[in-house]
């Protein structure tokens, strides 16, 4: 066990190194380091002193490594559009996208959970048949498509909704939220009910197909069999072994949610990492790009990695296999 | 001619035509399709020359409302192009760009899962390593980073001429470990098998069995994965041309058109992205029905979710 999580985690750093070159090489064959500190402004002659006061004429390795130290440090770069460290803009605009995943994951919870339980009760009746043929329908729709929908008809024709934007924020140690104002949540609506139909076709099917599983089962059968209410073994027997594979692919979800957000916030203006990262480009703001792709690539395989141990620790099978 | 006897007593065709489901999504798909390849006689003006179109019918709504034209069917986009042929040949580039990035996807899968399937060892896994690591990063955000590094790299209006390629290869290698795996997974099903042995002991080259003997038996999940990842492979060009990461307006696709709608739909112009957001819905809609179908009738163990 102890040797199958040192090799994860040595994988996971030769990973993160990999995220680290490519970074690396975008920052300074794409980019150019003197031009985000100083801008277009200055004369070459004093380009070239700052640029070997930078080190830039250093040989490839030892820029390399100095990049890696750095941003072990916390150290992505210096953003020239917003003149302050890249790690510190990122994270001022971490809150709105999180705020965003967060409500998400609950109205995700909360439709996707009846919806499937009902349609594996009563998988004849027509409501069933509706929310069977909307989520069909659901997978093909792409997420911008669901968010335009919804800012034309809310935001445009019946004019209930704000349409872009967060609106009211309230900071709380530092923590921009908007969901302590009437505001704040009125902004959060639209953009959080455009993210979950991405993700609500695919569970409203996996409830429906692990409560339909389990409901063939030996112990349904049997707790039938005792005359117990239908009540109670649908929502008590059945449901609890429903959730333990939902919960499973819900963590893995979550994670992909975040990079919907891109388009979502978008369109909805949502002052979030995604639209930064998506202002970055239109204006080449290269550090701020590389610093959001190294932080995406740390987020996603320590992610990845604490999943792949817990497996591990639950399941002797997934060991085994990667001893081989 | 035995060999149309043979498909016209199929399972295949059978199930076929006994799905109706099946049936009226391929007839639509065969119709987009046609449509898109015909583009040039069917449109009624070709949106790529600029001496067909005039600022001045900008925004015209669409031939049944109030202002419309009889001139534009579906109403005139922001530029004053019709918006029906825009349509078309914004169809003909989604299509073009699903099925050319599916088969870039499928020719570097193929490849890597033959390979490391077949020969194992130390190769076997580091290309699945990296399959595996590339795989848990979601296939949308690696096609939006390489999109954005491209076009930083290339500048935009290098970008914006090489479009069609790039995009091909970008939204390729996003989804190529789909490919790699399953074909690793069916190779090794397959390489242990008499037939394979029967090769080796006759002295074939490894590459003809890899080719001749093993590909062909892996080729019914390539099928039914294939059609789904033309989906996503269209879905991955509309959400980056959205975000202005892929076609640029001057030819646009489905998703880029949408895109410049959007900026007009405040001011009431629906019909720029309502049109354009319909057709990119069905195409992608019937092409997931008949790789359902698809599933269901070449592997009949898979469990019908």
């Amino acid at each position: 066990m102890f040797a199958f999580i040192v090799r994860r985690i040595i994988q996971a750093i030769i990973v993160m190194l990999v995220i680290g070159l490519v970074g690396f090489v975008i920052q300074h064959q794409i980019g150019d380091p003197v031009r985000d500190l100083v801008g277009e402004r200055v004369t070459p002659a004093e380009r070239a002193v700052i640029r070997d006061r930078l080190g830039l004429n250093d040989p490839a390795y030892i820029q390399y490594f100095r990049f890696v130290k750095n941003a072990c440090q916390g150290d992505l770069g210096f953003s020239f559009f917003y003149k302050k460290p890249a790690l510190e803009v990122i994270v001022s605009k971490a809150p709105a996208t999180i705020e965003l995943v967060i409500v998400t994951a609950i109205i995700l919870v909360v439709v996707s959970i009846p919806a499937g339980i009902y349609s594996a009760i009563y998988p004849k009746s027509w409501i069933s048949r509706i929310i069977m043929a909307a989520s069909t329908i659901g997978v093909a729709m792409p997420v911008f498509l669901t968010a335009i929908a919804l800012i034309y008809f809310f935001g445009v024709e019946l004019n209930w909704l704000p349409s872009y934007g967060r609106g009211e924020t309230v900071s709380i140690w530092g923590w921009e939220s908007g969901f302590f104002t009437l505001d704040g949540l009125t902004h959060l609506i639209l953009p959080s009910i455009s993210l979950s139909t991405i993700m609500l076709p695919l569970f409203i099917r996996l409830v429906r197909a692990e409560m339909m599983e389990v409901l063939e089962t030996e112990y349904i059968k049997f707790a039938w069999a005792k005359g117990l209410h239908r009540r109670r073994v649908w929502y008590l027997h059945a449901f609890k072994n429903t959730l333990l594979p939902v919960i499973t692919v819900f963590g893995v979800q979550v994670g992909i949610l975040f990079a919907f957000t891109i388009l979502t916030e978008t369109v909805f203006q949502w002052q979030g990492m995604g639209f930064m990262f998506l202002e970055a480009v239109e204006r080449s703001d290269t550090s701020l790009l590389v610093a959001y792709l190294v932080l995406v690539g740390v987020i996603f395989v320590v992610v990845n990695t604490i999943v792949d141990i817990v497996y591990g620790l639950v399941n002797p099978m997934v060991r085994i296999a990667g001893a081989k | 001619m035995k060999t149309w006897d043979r498909f016209k007593k199929s399972y295949f065709l059978h199930s076929f035509r006994r799905d109706p489901v099946a049936m009226a999504s391929f007839s639509v798909l065969l119709i987009l399709v046609c449509i898109s390849l015909l583009a040039p006689v069917i449109a009624p003006y070709n949106t790529y020359d600029t001496a067909t179109f005039d600022i001045m019918d900008a925004e015209t709504p669409p031939s049944w409302m109030a202002g419309g034209s009889e001139m534009f069917m579906l109403g005139t986009d922001i530029q004053g192009r019709d918006l029906l042929s825009t349509m078309i040949y914004g169809l003909r580039i989604s299509l073009l760009i699903g099925v050319g990035a599916v088969f870039f996807q499928a020719l570097v899968g193929i490849a890597v899962g033959l390979i490391s399937g077949y020969l194992g060892g130390r190769l076997d896994s580091l290309l699945m390593r990296l399959a595996d690591i590339q795989f848990s990063i979601p296939y949308l955000i690696v096609a939006i980073f390489a999109s954005a590094i491209f076009k930083l790299a290339f500048g935009i209006g290098r970008y914006e001429d090489l479009a069609v390629v790039l995009l091909i290869i970008i939204i390729g290698l996003s989804q190529w470990p789909h490919y790699a795996r399953t074909v690793r997974a069916s190779v090794l099903g397959e390489k242990n098998k008499e037939y394979v042995e029967a090769a080796r002991v006759i002295g074939i080259s490894n590459r003809q069995i890899m080719l001749r003997h093993i590909l062909p038996n892996t080729m019914t999940p390539v099928l039914v994965i294939s059609t789904i990842q033309v989906a996503n492979a269209i879905m991955s060009e509309a959400a980056l041309s959205f975000l202005g990461l892929g076609m640029p307006i001057t030819k646009p696709s489905l998703g880029s058109l949408i895109r410049a709608g959007f900026e007009y739909i405040f001011s009431g112009s629906w019909w720029i992205t309502f049109f354009p957001g319909v057709l990119l819905v069905i195409v992608v809609l019937v092409i997931l029905l008949l790789g359902d179908w698809l599933r269901d009738v070449l592997n009949p163990k898979l469990y019908k979710g």
